[in-house]
């Protein structure tokens, strides 16, 4: 699944799906594509899509439940694909293995860094059911200070929580563990 | 509803029968707490708060369409997750009794989630171990933003409870309003039981922890209340057909109307 490294044994025509694949990015962060956030989990040549010729079958994962940009997710791939002359495509959401944050690239990271939302810390740090936990240590994305407390645990979108830097006093979304 | 009528004339009915109704039951839930929560949005008393429980009802959401489409798939008669949701009437309705209550004050939505949450947790970390993939999957997927929704409900009944004076009488009151309805949460339906779920198993562990998060909040734990039932079956309160006249209202009047 992760882009950053050479497929190998990979057809060629599976290859040039995934490079189409990734320039699909995420509507509500743009500087994402779905590569970078790991949501698409697998890419098979079906012969039941397009019967007797056959379709590609492109397999994603919500990364929240309820997260509206699915439904667009899955229409902008079709979309991409079907610019590119794939018209034989069908999309399915697979709900298991769910997918975690740990599944984003290193590559997607920075860019959210760079975009000014701080990417998300590794899971087994700081996902926990304790109550009044103390705040995760977020860096802010805008003067890397560490010193930053939590807004609140929900923020613009299902994916984000709301902190404030102590130091440049910027607020700023961090990309929760999940 | 077909689980209900296949109960008088058959002993042993047909598992799938079941599984379609356990999965609407969870699906109705979801989706009228979900629309319930979704009345705060723009009236939260703070910003961040009224962003976060419009985010638990965008999850709720979420998961009711999960449950919606897998009903959909079992049920193979052309319903979809939007006729599930849209075109079922009051009485097809198999939600709990506690998430089509009134939203209240504050206090009572933050306690009515918690009571929900803690439960919804408990019960999703049993199917998750089911023997119904699907389900599980669904499960596995929603346990990870419920744990959010019960972290940050009890940190409130925690800070309303143990406040001011003002806060801790409305959350006796509203302990009044909302415990008559959690017995109901354990009963078992004959959906729940075809399926294997063991709420008595989940009612032990989920009295132990509202029983800590209440200590810590200084307030009581009521003992031996009337128990109201009945959501489970389809029998609800007057609230339900306030809840679908507004929810049902375009589909209604607009039949196949789309965005």
């Amino acid at each position: 699944m992760n882009n950053e490294q050479p497929y190998i044994n990979i057809s060629a025509a599976e290859q040039k799906i995934w490079s189409i694949l990734s320039t699909v990015v995420d509507p509500e962060v743009p500087v994402l594509t779905i590569l970078d956030l790991g949501i698409v989990r697998e890419l098979k040549f079906e012969s039941d899509i397009n019967p007797p010729l056959g379709g590609w079958g492109v397999y994603i994962t919500p990364t929240y439940t309820g997260c509206p940009a699915m439904d667009m997710i899955a229409m902008n791939i079709r979309l991409a694909l079907a610019e590119q002359g794939y018209k034989h495509v069908k999309v399915t959401s697979v709900l298991s293995p769910a997918w975690t944050t740990d599944w984003m690239t290193e590559t997607g990271k920075e860019k959210l860094k760079q975009y000014g939302i701080a990417p998300p810390n590794p899971k087994q740090q700081v996902c926990n059911d304790q109550l009044f936990a103390p705040n995760e240590a977020v860096q802010c994305p805008h003067c890397n200070s560490y010193h930053t407390h939590r807004i609140s645990e929900f923020g613009s979108t299902a994916c984000k929580a709301l902190y404030q830097c102590d130091e440049c006093k910027e607020p700023f979304d961090y990309f929760k563990c999940h | 509803m077909e689980s209900i009528s296949k109960k008088s004339d058959s002993k042993v009915p047909p598992l799938e029968g079941f599984r379609e109704a356990y999965t609407l039951h969870l699906a109705d839930t979801t989706l009228i707490l979900s629309q319930r929560n979704s009345e705060w949005c723009g009236h939260g008393p703070i910003l961040e708060q009224d962003i976060a429980i419009t985010n638990i009802s965008l999850d709720l959401l979420g998961q009711s369409r999960n449950f919606y489409q897998y009903a959909a798939a079992l049920k193979n008669d052309g319903s979809t997750e939007d006729s599930l949701a849209y075109l079922r009437t009051e009485r097809e309705f198999k939600n709990l009794l506690l998430v089509e209550l009134e939203n209240g004050d504050w206090g009572q939505t933050i306690l009515r989630q918690y009571l929900f949450s803690q439960y919804q947790l408990l019960l999703f970390q049993q199917l998750q171990q089911g023997s119904d993939e699907q389900l599980a999957a669904i499960a596995t997927k929603a346990i990870k933003e419920i744990t959010y929704h019960v972290r940050w409900s009890s940190e409130w009944v925690i800070r309303l409870g143990d406040g001011t004076d003002e806060s801790h009488n409305r959350m006796l009151h509203t302990i009044d309003e909302l415990w008559r309805y959690t017995g109901e949460l354990f009963e078992a339906a004959d959906y729940e039981t075809a399926m294997g779920i063991d709420l008595a198993a989940i009612n032990q562990i989920w009295t132990e922890k509202v029983t800590a998060v209440f200590d810590e909040a200084k307030l009581p734990v009521p003992q031996n209340v009337f128990v109201q039932k009945g959501g489970k079956h389809g029998i609800h309160t007057e609230q339900l057909g306030y809840i679908l006249t507004e929810l049902q209202y375009l589909q209604r009047t607009y039949p196949g109307a789309k965005w």
